[in-house]
């Protein structure tokens, strides 16, 4: 029988039930890798359910530093009775299966083109601790300490991330301690057959920090000034507002009375969570809220009167899968199409696409600042994958000489001074007006905001001249706003190709591996990841320039694509879709093999004419 | 009417309030509703509150949602701020604006179909938050805007203009208001200015979630042959105390009705009877406050008057604890915890 032999590059997979503290083990098991200096990603793949459904943590180990999702599985560590056929079935031949052998399975429970270990863990814990909890928690962490032993993670390195989990709680730091021990002697003793996957010391991490997307964009709108956040719980965005009242309580409450810089409301549902922070946004505040698809779909009429009114607010997408309620719990790129027109009439709005932590978190607060600049509504799309899962990304970064870009606000002494004041003039030529806050001045600048057609000057009109000068003007601000956002990053590939692809968001950290995979297969693609909607000139350019174009995306509908049709009106056989849906994060491999037939079909096909 | 521009120009001899203002600084465009709606008084009426309390016009914001009432914030402190918004949702936005800057007078403005029927969600919630704020329903129990269809407030059985017949029962703001925490509940009606001008001023001065019901009839959808709404008749019986564009029923009313009572005239020939509570009412009991409510609709009458006050409300941002200042006058050195923090935050996540 073959044998999985791998040192810092393979993947293991933990099968557990929700609710048993199987998280904390699969996080420890990960953070060793890290601090032992090899590149780790963790996947949370969970269930809509608080308790007793399965879950899984998969990590990938790669010292090559790729951080997309693999595909297939060298070890499992198959704690769940309920999932064990498909998690026996998902080990790569020759990989490993790590199992409680504490009950007796039939040899028909087993493969025979995979290696299998075994360890009573339950037996243990239930002869070495009285308390059924205790039995629980440990359980894991005695799995921990077998694992670390069979792939030489230094116990070291563990116990101190003990020690700072449990730092002031020395009893539980100790009775830690013992059981990843008694985990340790008894795979030296008992597991002698050992396992071909080892984890070396490296020193591939550098400055690098481990993060979960959905804290990193909290932290941003620490940074960015928001005030006002309102929001209703779904899953998988809670945890941005849950974050941003953690960083908040922590920096932004005053140390002498105990008041705070910041209001947190969770609203009674997403249609007066967008209606809060329209509001503050109106009077003046930097706010925003945090949701996922369905949030967005409720939020729809209010996106219409932000974008007609022209409110600042930003929103957090975190999105998943759709439609209707879909996979919650699940990773997608959907909610583009939905997002970038959502809202009756004539509507379009900003996206911001975020790769990794670092970019939620600069995105974040550069929604807030494009908001005020742009007075409308800004998207920021990430997902599940990025939001929920923690990441290797390069450290948050933040220039203490940035100013808070506020945008186009006409002070009481600018109205005091005779300037003019249209409401919605654009005397700049960006299509950007003016606006001012409530309460500015006793007798100028006030105005009635609505979302009816006005005038320049805010004056209620139905004339079909004024509304066209309205909705013209915001097509201009529109196109500033390309100008503005996050621009695309250029990946060129080593040797000259009329070969291209395009991708964004999460597909990120897959799409580096794909493109490197397929380099050394002889196939080239120039790389562009897009970062934000609208798309600038560049983005067309770069697509007039090859020949042919692959759109990677993870939905079913190539909504990217469609969005690229139809802003820059590119041919459609010009883009080929390469689509990615199932729920699960996109793989280098999928990508790979995708391009690569797709390449092939395109080399036998018959030359397109010239045009 | 609407074509008319207003002139701006002040009689020199207008009398001034305390901050420098006459009354006419308080108004605002020419109304766009039709000849003696109720809500053009209701205006009238705030404009009087805010001369008399002498608060500064552009210190005072005021939203609405969508409808016959809520176009009226145009119709009075055109020199505040307006935000109409979308139907149903005006508590939320104004929830908003008041947590941005909470040093502005909040003026919220809907109607029953905006807050009994669409936007009841967001009113029970705005209440329960104890947002700051004056918050208006003008209450005719009818769309107007979409032409007389049935509100959620429409009392069970009463019949519309084109002849349908309410079988829903009526929902009832006041109760809901008092039930889910609001601390000054009352009720008047739109042609009873000597009762709503104080209602409204002591509602600005309130320091939690102010809700007033008025009852504000609609012309329009009333205005057959027979009644004591239709256009010749208020023509005939217009008191032209307006200074804005409205007509001003309430010395009618009041004829019809003893001095407790007002007889307001239904659609359908009945009448709807206003019995303001007694001098002696303790208005400081939630729950006599309900059972007063509730006893009079047993007995066919409406209450009016203060029905409720916590004279030691607390607001939203109480409960919130924010700050004192605005929290849109934040600046960077209060809100952004800089590069040393931020250093501190990545070594924490290795």
């Amino acid at each position: 029988m073959s044998r999985v032999e791998a040192t810092n590059d393979f993947v293991v997979k933990f099968a557990n039930v929700n609710g048993s503290g199987s998280a904390s083990a699969n996080e420890l098991f990960a953070k060793a890798i890290l601090r032992m200096g090899v590149p780790v990603s963790p996947r949370n793949i969970f269930p809509s359910n608080i308790q007793g459904l399965p879950t899984w943590y998969e990590v990938r180990v790669s010292e090559a530093g790729w951080l997309g999702r693999r595909g297939g599985v060298d070890m499992m560590v198959a704690m769940n009775p309920q999932t064990w056929a498909q998690d026996v079935a998902e080990v790569e031949p020759g990989g490993y299966l790590f199992y409680d052998s504490t009950k007796p399975l039939p040899p028909e429970a087993f493969r025979t083109d995979i290696h299998v270990i075994g360890m009573p863990v339950t037996a243990i814990c239930n002869a070495t601790y009285e308390d059924s909890r205790q039995r629980q928690l440990f359980k894991n962490i005695m799995v921990l300490g077998a694992l670390s032993q069979l792939m030489d993670i230094e116990p070291a390195v563990i116990e101190k991330l003990f020690a700072e989990q449990y730092k002031g709680k020395e009893r539980l730091l100790d009775s830690n301690v013992r059981a990843l021990h008694a985990g340790r002697e008894f795979a030296r003793d008992h597991l002698q057959e050992g396992l071909g996957l080892k984890v070396q010391r490296a020193d591939k991490i550098g400055a690098r920090i481990f993060m979960e997307g959905n804290a990193a964009a909290a932290l941003g709108c620490v940074y960015g000034g928001a005030t006002v956040c309102a929001w209703y719980p779904i899953t998988p965005s809670s945890s941005v507002a849950e974050a941003f009242e953690k960083y908040c309580a922590k920096f932004r409450t005053d140390p002498e009375t105990g008041q705070r810089r910041y209001a947190i409301v969770q609203a009674e549902d997403e249609i007066a969570s967008i209606g809060m922070i329209t509001g503050a946004g109106w009077n003046g505040a930097r706010a925003f809220t945090a949701t996922s698809g369905p949030g967005v779909s409720l939020m729809t009429e209010f996106l219409g009167l932000a974008y007609f009114a022209e409110i600042p607010l930003t929103i957090i997408d975190v999105q998943r899968g759709g439609p209707s309620t879909g996979m919650p719990t699940r990773t997608q790129q959907a909610d583009l199409m939905s997002s970038a027109y959502a809202s009756h009439g004539d509507t379009k709005h900003v996206l911001l696409l975020p790769q990794d932590p670092k970019e939620c978190f600069e995105h974040a607060a550069a929604a807030l600042d494009l908001a005020d600049r742009l007075q409308t509504p800004v998207f920021v799309l990430t997902d599940l994958d990025i939001g929920m899962n923690q990441r290797l990304s390069e450290p948050l970064e933040w220039d203490d000489s940035r100013r808070f870009d506020r945008g186009k606000v006409m002070t009481a002494e600018e109205l005091e001074a005779g300037k003019d004041f249209g409401r919605y003039k654009d005397v700049d030529g960006d299509g950007i007006p003016w606006r001012t806050l409530p309460g500015t001045h006793p007798s100028k600048g006030a105005y009635f905001t609505r979302g009816t057609t006005r005038d320049p000057y805010a004056q209620y009109s139905e004339k079909g001249p004024d509304y066209l000068y309205n909705v013209e003007r915001l097509l201009r601000k529109f196109a500033t706003a390309a100008r503005l956002v996050p621009q695309p990053v250029l990946k060129p590939a080593a040797a000259k190709t009329r070969l291209a692809v395009i991708y964004f968001g999460s597909t990120a950290p897959s799409m580096d591996e794909a493109l490197h995979a397929l380099a050394a297969e002889g196939i080239h693609l120039d790389g562009l990841r897009l970062r934000a909607f609208p798309f600038p000139d560049s983005v067309r350019d770069f697509i007039a320039a090859h020949d042919q174009v692959f759109v990677v995306e993870q939905n079913r509908d190539a909504q990217m694509r469609s969005l690229l049709v139809n802003e820059l009106e590119i041919n459609p056989a010009k883009l080929t879709k390469v689509l990615h849906f199932d729920g699960t994060p996109i793989t280098a491999r999928f990508i790979t093999q995708a391009i690569t037939r797709h390449v092939h079909a395109l080399a036998t096909a018959p030359r397109q004419e010239a045009a | 009417m609407t074509y008319i521009a207003k002139p701006k120009l002040h009689h020199p001899s207008l009398a001034k309030n305390a901050v420098g203002y006459t009354r006419r600084d308080y108004e605002g465009k020419v109304s766009t509703l039709c000849a003696g709606c109720g809500h053009d008084s209701v205006s009238a009426a705030i404009v009087q509150a805010c001369w008399q309390l002498d608060i500064a016009p552009h210190r005072v914001a005021k939203l609405s949602g969508i409808g016959c009432s809520s176009k009226t914030p145009d119709y009075f402190l055109g020199a505040s701020h307006g935000f109409n918004t979308v139907h149903g949702r005006m508590p939320s936005v104004l929830t908003g604006a008041n947590l941005a800057n909470r040093e502005l007078l909040y003026l919220g403005i809907s109607g029953d179909g905006d807050s009994a029927s669409i936007g009841l969600g967001q009113f029970a919630h705005a209440m329960r938050r104890g947002v700051r704020m004056v918050y208006i329903v003008e209450n005719n129990g009818v769309y107007g805007l979409t032409k007389g269809q049935f509100s959620a407030t429409a009392d069970r059985g009463s019949v519309a203009k084109k002849g349908a017949t309410n079988t829903d029962t009526a929902i009832d703001l006041v109760s809901l208001a008092l039930q889910l925490g609001a601390t000054y509940v009352a009720r008047s009606f739109s042609g009873d200015k000597a009762q709503l001008v104080p209602l409204i001023e002591g509602a600005m001065r309130h320091g939690g979630a102010a809700f007033i019901d008025v009852i504000s009839p609609c012309v329009a959808f009333n205005n057959h042959a027979g009644s004591t709404r239709s256009y010749d008749y208020v023509r005939e019986h217009n008191e032209a105390v307006s200074r804005i564009d409205f007509i001003d029923l309430a010395p009618d009313q009041r004829a019809r009705g003893d001095e407790d009572v007002i007889l307001v005239p239904q659609q359908d020939g009945s009448l709807m009877r206003l019995r303001r509570v007694k001098p002696d009412y303790d208005a400081t009991d939630r729950i006599a406050a309900m059972n007063q409510v509730l006893a009079l609709a047993a007995a066919g009458e409406i209450a009016t008057g203060l029905l409720y006050v916590d004279p030691q409300a607390r607001d939203m941002h109480a409960g919130l604890n924010t700050v004192a200042a605005p929290l849109s006058r934040l600046a960077e050195a209060e809100l952004c915890p800089g590069r040393a923090a931020l250093d501190k935050i990545n070594a924490g996540l290795r």
